[in-house]
């Protein structure tokens, strides 16, 4: 139950700096994901919180205590491991009611809070077993269990739900999201699945090569991503990034097609400059097979070479400026490959962002 | 009909095989424990006595000082020289292995590589080939017969395996365990006593297996570094039932059943430790 705040933490091995200054706070009860592609130091960030790595320059508190100098023991925080890393040789129940007997807790005490964790997660049936004798979910319950008795001041996630089987991870998604429900405290929530993040966040946090890129709700970074990084890396699938110059009132691509610039960032460019066009998927539909028809509008013949059908919607491989470029379709009928469409591209949500920073134009 | 018939006789050849090499195995071992409980007049019999026609505890009586009569073998001090000897260096070189090889298996230091490799490299030494460089340097000083003497050789003849066998197994327990017990409440001194330490158990009880069978049964160096009842161990002392022109093959062959026993035993203690193996279920889906 506390806030987290970082300030200029950096983390470096040997010579090899990995976190380069990164400042981040955590507001008491938040539920932040940072996340990013693998080794862009998210762990790594993960574990100087929780005391397992050494802070090089920086400043990292939990509530009202600077904790640098802190062992993990001392922090009050509890870990949930990508491995889990239960302990093979208790059974679940001590695994559970290990961290309480540590801190030298009555029997009493450490049984009822050991019953309180394993009735949140549904383990009573499970407490005279091993680890060994678990199924995958099952252990990662159990490791969620440890995590919770001790009532900490905050949660740490480093990737709990990688060695899950795609099903079982969206249940576990749902029942960490009951779980911050129900047993409110703050949590910090590491993945490299940013369909992870979006669900889960209250607010994400988007990691690159030891920076932070972004900081905001799910609806900010994707509605708003800062740069091309951020944009692309949000959203499934990916947001299309064109190449294009500005002159005057249009986008233009190379091979010459044209876009009117949407009205919205009309004062953010300038005439000449060199500018990435961002486009989701979502924004780049057939003719009657959009979700939103109202706003500003731009629509473009396109040759689909490939349609993958999802069901409700189905995703259409064309091409823009020599570029594989994807759209979807809402509603979908049947489409040949080869076959030409029209496309309507909805120019209130197309992102724009300068070729040399590859930061939005929005930021100037 | 054919198949299984044919997958019978595999089994039973098979079998056959394993007996034959077992024999071969065993047998030297059983000839000495036979020899042993039987008087020396029917093992030096011509023509020999293969099935044997009396057994006897006398050998080993003589030995302990009961029998009719005395043998001038002090056995019990050499018994006693073995077991501080080979106990004593076990225990150091099994702190030390766990100490080297927790070091190895967990931390990233310089010349980490090296130093593994010059470890093995050491023990490509045939341990005969140092007997007289140890001689000279004990000599000078004043190690020579003494149990310290013999416990410092021991101790750097097991060590390189020790530590190898221990980093092995510490290896194999992810550090997050370690780690979890730590974020758990413990010091990181707790987390190793409570958490990996119980998990590398059998490889520690494997290691000291090993260490005391090898301390125990040395004989090419404790020859050489040993005068006395002061220091002499069992397979030294072995050699004292040779005398100028006799041997005492009977009572040879009871001391080694007496040299054997404990090693037995010890065997028998720790193997439990052994199957009980590691069972990772702490970890992955
Ligand atoms: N113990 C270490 N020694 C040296 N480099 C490390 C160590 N741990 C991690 N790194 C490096 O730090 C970077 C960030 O790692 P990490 O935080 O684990 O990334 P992530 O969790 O985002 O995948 C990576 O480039 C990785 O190679
Ligand atoms: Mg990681």
């Amino acid at each position: 139950m506390a806030e987290i705040k970082l300030e200029n933490v950096v983390k470096n091995y040997g010579k090899l700096e990995v976190v380069h200054g990164i400042n981040l706070d955590i507001a008491h009860n938040e539920f932040v994901v940072l996340v990013g592609p693998s080794g862009c130091g998210k762990s790594t960030t993960l574990r100087m919180i929780a005391g397992l790595e050494e802070i090089t320059d920086g400043e990292i508190s939990i509530g009202p205590q600077v904790v640098n100098e802190l062992p993990p023991r001392k922090r009050n925080i509890s870990m949930v491991f990508q491995n889990y890393a239960l302990y093979p040789h208790m059974s679940v129940r001590e695994n559970l009611g290990f961290g309480l007997k540590i801190a030298k807790q009555s029997d009493a005490m450490v049984e009822e809070r050991v019953g309180e964790a394993a009735e949140i997660l549904g383990l009573q049936e499970l407490l005279d077993r091993t680890p060994a004798e678990l199924s995958g979910g099952q252990r990662q319950r159990v490791a969620m269990g440890r995590a919770i008795v001790r009532h900490p001041e905050a949660f740490l996630f480093d990737e709990p739900l990688s060695n899950l089987d795609a099903k079982l991870r969206v249940q576990m998604r749902t029942e960490i999201k009951k779980l911050h429900q129900k047993v409110k405290t703050t949590v910090v929530y590491v993945t490299h699945d940013q369909v992870e993040a979006m669900t889960l966040a209250d607010r994400i946090v988007v990691m690159k090569d030891g920076w932070i890129e972004q900081v905001g709700t799910p609806m900010e970074v994707f509605n708003h991503p800062v740069n091309t990084f951020v944009a692309s890396f949000i959203g499934s699938p990916p947001m299309n990034l064109i190449p294009a110059t500005v002159e005057g009132a249009e986008i233009v691509f190379a091979d010459t097609t044209r876009l009117p610039v949407p009205a919205r960032l009309e004062s953010h460019i300038s005439d000449g400059q060199k500018v990435i066009l961002g486009l989701r998927p979502d924004d780049l539909t057939p003719e009657g097979h959009g979700i939103i028809e109202s706003g500003q509008k731009a629509s473009m013949q396109l040759t689909v070479d490939l349609a993958e059908l999802l069901g409700t919607e189905t995703i259409l491989y064309t091409q823009i400026n020599g570029q594989e470029v994807l759209g979807k379709m809402f509603d979908p009928r049947e489409v040949e490959p080869g076959e030409s469409m029209s496309f309507n591209i909805s120019l209130d949500k197309v992102h724009l962002f300068d070729a040399e920073t590859q930061k939005s134009v929005r930021l100037g | 009909m054919d198949t299984k018939l044919k997958k019978r006789i595999g089994k039973i050849v098979s079998w056959l095989l394993t007996f034959l090499l077992m024999l071969v195995i065993c047998i030297p071992g059983l000839w000495v424990v036979l020899t042993g409980f039987r008087p020396n007049r029917e093992v030096l019999a011509k023509p020999a006595i293969w099935i044997p026609e009396e057994l006897t505890l006398n050998n080993f009586a003589q030995i302990f000082g009961f029998g009719a009569e005395q043998i001038a073998i002090p056995v019990p001090a050499y018994f006693t020289n073995s077991l501080i000897i080979a106990l004593t260096s076990t225990a150091i070189a099994l702190l030390v292995g766990m100490s080297g090889g927790y070091a190895f298996a967990r931390f990233r230091f310089k010349y980490k590589d090296t130093l593994f490799l010059g470890l093995m490299l050491s023990r490509t030494v045939p341990g005969i080939a140092l007997s007289l460089p140890v001689f000279m340097i004990w000599s000078r000083i004043g190690l020579i017969d003494t149990k310290p003497g013999l416990i410092i050789v021991y101790v750097a003849l097991n060590v390189p395996f020790t530590i190898w066998l221990i980093d092995g197994f510490f290896r194999q327990i992810p550090k997050e365990m370690s780690e979890a017990a730590q974020v758990d409440g413990c010091t990181r001194w707790q987390a190793f006593w409570k958490i990996e330490f119980p998990l590398a158990k059998s490889g520690i009880a494997s290691a000291g297996i090993f260490a005391f069978l090898t301390s125990w049964n040395e004989y090419a160096l404790a020859s050489q570094l040993t005068r006395s009842t002061d220091s002499k161990t069992l397979p030294v002392g072995l050699m004292d039932f040779t005398a100028q022109f006799t041997i005492d093959w009977a009572g040879m062959s009871a001391m080694a059943v007496i040299i054997i026993i404990p090693a037995l035993i010890l065997t028998f203690i720790v193997q439990k430790h052994l199957i009980s193996g590691l069972t990772f279920g702490g970890v992955k889906g």
